[in-house]
């Protein structure tokens, strides 16, 4: 088995009002900062994981996107999937 | 005429239903601990309010995964009744028993205050006694009511009269100002506000009551 480190980056579709960003970009023009048109706020779930391959361990990740960490009525979702011993940090 | 409470960590609306359920109405009452899978005997089972699981990750996410659902989706299938009031009715969208999604509101603000409604529908057994258009008042308590759905999702709800409690005045940004819906088979209600609470004049008038008559079919 490898070890797989993942991120998946959850947001609220386009279509739908991110209230939270709203109240934030109002916060980011009290503080002084001008130019900003939108903020739109998401999570990042960190997750490890063992599978027997990278395709594997993606279609895990799917499924576990799909089905619990994101609602696809509402949000969108992006995986990076990383081998452990990848140089790459997350 | 036998009903079950779901009792989730975190449930708190749960002893409400149950008051208002057997001691206003006189409706035989039992709580069922989240981790059965026993249903037997019960003709309508409500999802009450709270913050089922800490309601972590999102409204009714993890609840979604909770052995009872998976009886439920049976007890539905087979005709049984289901009444998922705020945190319920979260759930309900959450394991598919009702379109959309239930997110933020729009003002960010917890809002717990009574809410003027109108019934949009009785199509259903939940609401049948009213007619179309009628007033009615109860209250709402929520920080994540505001109901969601794609364009397509709700033509199909206006065209399956599915679309059981509009807001007068919409409190969350809910889209079309929906605050409660049923399933195509009628046997499901979600709904936002809390019946529960307003079952007995002293506490908040009667609206509440006609609704969860609806448990008995």
């Amino acid at each position: 088995m490898e070890k797989f480190r993942a991120r998946v980056l959850i947001k609220l579709r386009p279509s739908v009002l991110d209230p939270a960003g709203e109240a934030t970009k109002s916060a980011a023009s009290k503080l002084g900062v001008k130019g900003i048109s939108s903020i739109r706020i998401g999570k990042s779930i960190e997750i490890e994981l063992v599978a027997s391959n990278e395709n594997e361990a993606r279609s895990k990740l799917e499924l576990l996107s799909d089905r619990l960490l994101a609602n696809p009525v509402i949000e969108d979702w992006t995986l990076e999937l990383f081998p452990v011993n990848s140089k790459q940090s997350i | 005429m036998s009903i079950g409470v779901v009792v989730f960590p975190g449930s708190n609306c749960d002893r409400d239903v149950h008051w208002a359920t057997q001691g206003c109405l006189g409706i035989s009452t039992r709580f069922l601990w989240h981790e059965t899978r026993d249903l037997s005997g019960l003709d309508a089972v409500v999802l009450p309010g709270g913050f089922s699981y800490g309601d972590y990750l999102r409204c009714g996410a993890i609840a979604s995964f909770a052995p009872v659902l998976d009886s439920l989706l049976d007890f539905v299938d087979k005709g049984g009744r289901v009444l998922g009031i705020c945190n319920g009715f979260q759930i309900l969208t959450e394991i598919g028993l009702l379109p959309g999604a239930l997110t933020r509101n729009k003002n960010l603000h917890f809002i717990c205050r009574d809410a003027s409604l109108t019934v949009s529908s009785i199509r259903t057994n939940w609401l049948n006694k009213r007619s179309v258009g009628d007033q009615i008042t109860l209250p709402i308590a929520h920080g994540e009511g505001r109901f969601q759905c794609s364009r397509d999702t709700l033509s199909e709800l206006e065209d399956n009269d599915s679309i059981a409690l509009r807001y007068n005045e919409n409190p969350n940004g809910s889209l079309y100002d929906i605050a409660g819906i049923t399933n195509l088979k009628g046997n499901v209600l979600g709904l936002m506000p809390h019946p529960e609470r307003a079952c007995d004049p002293i506490i908040g008038g009667l609206n509440g009551r006609e609704i969860l008559e609806g448990l008995l079919g």
